[in-house]
């Protein structure tokens, strides 16, 4: 199960990534192994998705998420 | 002045560093260049109370010492730069209280590095508000730094902050937050004694960042890239270990320092805020209306201070020329230099306005929700979502839009949105329309409601944002991207936006563009001045020998002969040779010389258009009046045919040649400014003069 299969409101944990590149960069804003994601809303237009991570709010594309392995 | 100590902002976007920065240096700011960079350096002076003054420079807002974007590079490059002496005394990293865990990633990689650091603990205000609490001594203890809570935004703690500066120690005594050696053991011995660096994280960011260090040798970043090769060193995972490495070792400091309660409070108002505003339906109403709102106050508000300069500036005319003997030097004052000044000047109620609503929408965190909004569509036509308000902006004026793309981290996005934001129909278009809409369209109305002329113009304003976007697309597949396009930003809470920021938004971007941009404009208005005001060979002496002859003198009143004089030397000038130069050029498009007169001199803004038309045709009375140029135009004949010049199918290509031209200095000196690469603005008037012949040329086949 990726993170983009999460619906509004819906919680996983970050198991591990598809993509290392995006890893890091994902890493660094604080969705690491382990972190508890919240998904907090998705855009008018369907993407891109804003989530709850690490005491804050971070929007990324549908696409990024999809390289999120949840628990 | 000169500073007695050097000391550098650093913190995550949105932590209220620039607020801190202003608060500090006060309006005693300057901004320059880092060496060899494009990235701006702000940098001013603070007294600190022991007397000494700190130089204090604001480093770009960052996530991470590992850049994202060429602003985010500067902060490892100036941190680590011993031979240019870049490297501050002393590190100041601000750290949101209400979001510490993701802030203290860049501190413990700055802590690593050796540097003194003192620690802001800013917004600590808000994460009291939100019921959480910081230990600030066990905090300050575990890290071995000093820590001070301020709240920049309500001024407090600062001075407690300037004191913590100026009795800071010179040497670090930060303790190490993780075990570096392990993530590239023999790589970074190796570096550090090779290079002789004592610092190991020091040593392993060489290894990740060398290649665009330009203090480096060529020889030492070739042998940094053999060692690597050596000890099969791989830089995306050595960051992957770090990072995790980190955040475990922030992870164990929040759960002894800080006590949170479940459900932050703050979170949650904003997130009743976004629950409206990111809607599917009224949050497009909503952006919308303010963007229409944004459009109204650069249109209207500016219109009477814009005409107050102007007032100024033809008063400042008259008086030097009544007060200065007439003759080249008094004419280059007037009509070239405070002509450009007026020209440079006058766009500034625009910019203000603009950059004022860019940066309360910037400052309350709104801006990233359009991004987050728009970007499916925009990323379509090969833009980002913050292309939006530049486009929108430039419907008012290209200049501040374009100033304001720096918030586009994407390289490609940010060339792009550059790239077409000029074909947008700005402010100075407007009269050129206007004036030629009336000439040919006839003025009633089609199905009672709709104003012919007023379709035109609209029809005009729709051309200019479809050609905008069909350019842009089309750029997407020639622009090679620089680096990976992503999306992983930050939603800031939201937050009032702060009066004094906007406030130094406002004077910074106004007083950048009238140095950078006013040289090139007063340059390029001083060409123009000598090219309309010299002609070849004897040619004006004849003008000035004919004139004065008795059976002129005579018949004519003086007003309307220096009229006759002025338009006749217009023509014999160096700017008329040209116009009947470039008339084989332009013929296919329907225009004459005299136009062809009008669009060299429109270089230096398009609506002196209207201007060069009167002169051309010596308008008797007002020359500024719309309606008096327009019936000269109406009666202008060409003297082969003697049939009208302004015929449909001429003002319809000219409208599209000033749709599509770059006939705009002020455009070419800001893009240069923004790009720092004459290459820039070469190619946008290259591609734009093309599409202008183009599209005139077919226009005026098609209506012939």
């Amino acid at each position: 199960m990726t993170l983009s299969q999460l619906e509004v409101g819906e919680i996983g944990i970050v198991k591990e990534f598809t993509d290392l590149e995006m890893s890091v960069k994902l890493m660094e804003m604080g969705c690491l192994p382990g972190e508890e994601i919240r998904i907090s809303r998705i855009a008018p237009l369907g993407d891109p998705i804003a989530i709850h991570v690490s005491g804050y709010q971070l929007s990324l594309r549908k696409f990024e998420a999809s390289t999120i392995i949840l628990q | 002045m000169k500073a007695d100590i050097r000391v550098a902002l650093v913190g995550n976007p949105n932590t209220g560093k620039s607020t801190l920065f202003n608060i500090l240096t006060g309006l005693n700011q300057k901004i320059g260049n880092f060496p060899g960079v494009t990235v701006d350096k702000k940098t001013g002076f603070c007294q600190l109370p022991d007397g000494r003054t700190a130089e204090i420079i604001d480093l770009p807002g960052t996530y991470s010492i590992y850049p994202k974007s060429k602003d985010e590079s500067i902060v490892f490059s100036v941190l680590a730069d011993k031979a240019r002496g870049l490297v501050p005394d002393l590190i100041v990293v601000i750290l949101d209280a209400s979001n510490l865990k993701r802030n203290l990633l860049l501190y413990t990689q700055i802590a690593d590095l050796k540097i003194p650091v003192v620690v802001a603990l800013n917004m600590i205000d808000v994460s009291e508000k939100a019921g959480i609490t910081i230990d600030v001594d066990l905090f300050a203890k575990k890290l071995g730094v000093p820590v001070v809570p301020i709240s920049a935004r309500k001024i407090k703690g600062i001075d407690q902050l300037k004191s913590t500066i100026a009795y800071a120690n010179k040497i670090a005594l930060q303790l190490e937050t993780i075990d570096v050696e392990p993530i590239a053991p023999q790589l970074i011995a190796q570096i550090q004694q090779e290079l002789k660096i004592d610092n190991p994280y020091f040593a392993l960011q060489l290894a990740h960042q060398h290649e665009t260090l330009n203090f480096l040798s060529a020889k030492e970043s070739d042998r940094i890239e053999e060692l690597e090769a050596l000890h099969s060193f791989h830089s995306q995972k050595a960051q992957a270990t770090e990072t995790i490495a980190r955040y475990s070792f922030i992870n164990d400091l929040l759960y002894d320092t800080v006590k949170k309660p479940e459900t932050a409070q703050d979170e949650s108002v904003s997130n009743k805020i976004d629950k409206i505003l990111t809607h599917k339906i009224f949050g497009f109403i909503i952006f919308f209306a303010i963007l229409m709102f944004i459009f109204q106050a650069i249109f209207s508000w500016s219109a009477y201070p814009m005409s107050l300069i102007e007032n100024l500036f033809i008063w400042l005319q008259s008086s030097v020329n009544k007060a200065l003997p007439t003759g080249p030097f008094t004419s280059l004052l007037v009509n070239g230099i405070i002509a450009g000044l007026s020209g440079v000047l006058v766009f500034v109620p625009q910019i203000a306005i603009l950059f004022a609503m860019i940066s309360i929408l910037e400052d309350t965190g709104y801006m990233s929700r359009v991004t987050f909004m728009m970007d499916k569509v925009m990323r379509k036509v090969g833009l980002n979502g913050k292309s939006v308000v530049p486009l929108i902006g430039g419907f008012a004026c290209a200049v501040p839009s374009i100033m304001s793309t720096r918030n586009i981290e994407n390289w490609k996005d940010r060339m792009i949105t550059i790239m077409v934001t000029p074909l947008v129909a700005c402010s100075a278009r407007l009269p050129v329309y206007t004036l030629l809409i009336a000439l040919v369209v006839p003025n009633r109305n089609v199905w009672w409601l709709f104003n012919l002329q007023g379709l035109a113009l609209t029809a005009m304003y729709l051309l200019s944002i479809i050609s905008a976007v069909v350019v842009a697309f089309v750029m997407k597949f020639i622009l090679k991207a620089r680096e990976r396009g992503y999306f992983i930003m930050e939603l800031p809470v939201y937050r009032m936006p702060r009066w004094k920021n906007v406030a130094f938004t406002m004077y910074d971007r106004s007083k950048t563009f009238v140095l950078q941009a006013g040289k090139v404009i007063i340059a390029v208005s001083i060409i123009l001045w000598v090219l309309k005001s010299y002609g070849p060979g004897d040619r004006f002496a004849q003008i000035d020998k004919t004139y004065s002859q008795p059976q002129y003198t005579k018949s004519m009143k003086p007003d309307s002969l220096s009229k006759v004089i002025a338009s006749e030397k217009l023509e014999n000038s160096y700017a008329g040779v040209f116009g009947h130069v470039i008339e084989p050029v332009i013929k296919p498009l329907g225009f004459d010389w005299k136009i062809g007169i009008a669009l060299i001199s429109s270089f230096a803004a398009r609506e002196v258009f209207v201007g060069t038309m009167a002169t051309i045709y010596s308008v008797e009375g007002d020359a500024d009046k719309l309606e008096s140029v327009q019936q000269k135009m109406h009666s202008a004949t060409n003297p082969d045919t003697g049939k009208p010049v302004f015929t449909l199918a001429v003002a319809f290509s000219l409208m599209m040649f000033y749709a599509f031209a770059m006939q705009c200095a002020s455009t070419v000196a800001v893009v240069y400014r923004e790009t720092k690469d004459w290459r820039w603005p070469a190619a946008q008037f290259a591609y734009m003069t093309a599409l202008a012949y183009t599209a005139s040329f077919i226009v005026y086949h098609f209506l012939k």
